[in-house]
């Protein structure tokens, strides 16, 4: 894929360096001249000098190209700015947008631009950790309306020993996938729990701190 | 407040902002202006009698703070263009103010945001055409 990356520091440093060891081409975008001279002797990638909320310096980054555009900038209106040229302009399919600000991202997303709130994902995750340590990974999707989340069972739990039919499960609630000994198993009514179970719960916020108490039996 | 007076946001208190602050103030108009910085408010003149925010304008409390919702007019006349235009189109589309205009600088990026449809006004374009009229009209010019 071509890939466009406007920002700086490490964010966008270790990105590209992932990014292009998956074999993905990265171009930057960044205003600071420094930078620019640092990330070219670090990496194998084009960088252009400039501001990319101007639409000269999106075209000589070849934008029109790109199979995505991340705006990473910690301004919150320059991402969106970028993101929009790259959209209504450039006619860019897929662009994403970090957002400082956690309210502006239902704000964006009601413009037309996919964004995301590094800190509504860190919040997600360090409020469900704090209260559960089994939990080893929370995935939100659309901000949280619904979350993905990864539990680990204890030989102690109340769930363990039965099959799934048996339990008494909130509503919105469902274990999507089992994963026993590495390997992953689709669970039907039959299947039985094991303790060191991995499972994969898809949730809604209204019953999730709910299942969760019911897989782990731990008072809240 | 009486409906028949308009209520105007005036978004950044430059000199553009202060200037259109005292006048539609002076004329009468119900006026909010907001600034992050306490000093800008010392372009404000007698003639103003509206209302001063102290604070951001990229956070959405600030505005709501400002009463935005309620505005017949929002103008975003702040020294950054991207900041006008993202304010612009939340005062438009997440509080539906019926009119808002941002000042933007650069050309290429107003063009595009023309098209999309929000209203911009650039005063590099309008100084330019001005400055151009007056070269053409220049009689040396005609030989």
């Amino acid at each position: 894929m071509n890939i466009v990356l406007i920002g700086g520091k490490k964010l966008v440093y270790f990105l590209s360096r992932t990014l292009i060891s998956k074999g993905h081409r990265v171009t930057i975008i960044n205003e600071n001249h420094d930078e620019c001279v640092w990330l070219t002797r670090q990496l194998n990638l084009t960088v252009i000098h400039g501001d990319a909320s101007n639409p000269r310096i999106l075209e000589e980054a070849g934008v029109e190209m790109a199979d995505e555009v991340l705006a990473m900038t910690p301004r919150d209106e320059d991402n969106l700015v970028i993101c929009q040229l790259a959209r209504n302009h450039f006619k860019v399919n897929r662009t994403l947008a970090i957002v400082n600000d956690p309210d502006l991202e239902e704000v964006f997303k009601g413009f037309g631009i996919t964004a995301v709130s590094t800190i509504n994902i860190l919040a997600t995750i360090i409020e469900q950790r704090a209260r559960f340590d089994d939990i080893t990974n929370v995935i939100p999707f659309e901000e949280g309306k619904a979350n993905l989340t990864e539990i680990v069972l204890h030989a102690g739990s109340p769930v363990v020993g039965k099959p799934l039919m048996s339990l008494d499960l909130p509503p919105d609630a469902l274990i999507a996938m089992i994963i026993r000994r590495g390997e992953p198993i689709i669970p039907r009514g039959q299947t039985v729990l094991l303790p060191e179970d991995r499972l994969a719960v898809m949730t809604l916020p209204g019953t999730h701190g709910l299942m969760i108490r019911t897989l782990t039996g731990e008072a809240d | 407040m009486k409906k028949d007076i308009l209520f105007i946001v005036v978004i950044g208190c430059g000199r553009l902002g202060a200037y259109l602050a005292n006048r539609l103030s002076g004329q009468g108009c119900s006026v909010v202006v907001i600034d992050q910085h306490q000093a800008a408010f010392d372009g404000l003149t007698v003639e103003f009698g509206g209302f001063r925010v102290e604070g951001d304008c990229t956070e959405v409390a600030v505005l709501k703070q400002a009463k935005i919702e309620r505005a017949d007019i929002v103008v975003a006349t702040t020294n950054e263009d991207n900041i006008n235009l993202m304010v612009a189109q939340i005062a438009r589309q997440v509080f539906k103010v019926p009119r808002v205009i941002a000042r933007v600088y650069q050309p290429e990026r107003e063009t595009v945001y023309r098209v999309m449809g929000i209203e911009t006004i650039c005063p590099t374009t309008l100084a330019g055409e001005h400055l151009l009229g007056f070269i053409r009209s220049n009689p040396s010019h005609s030989e």
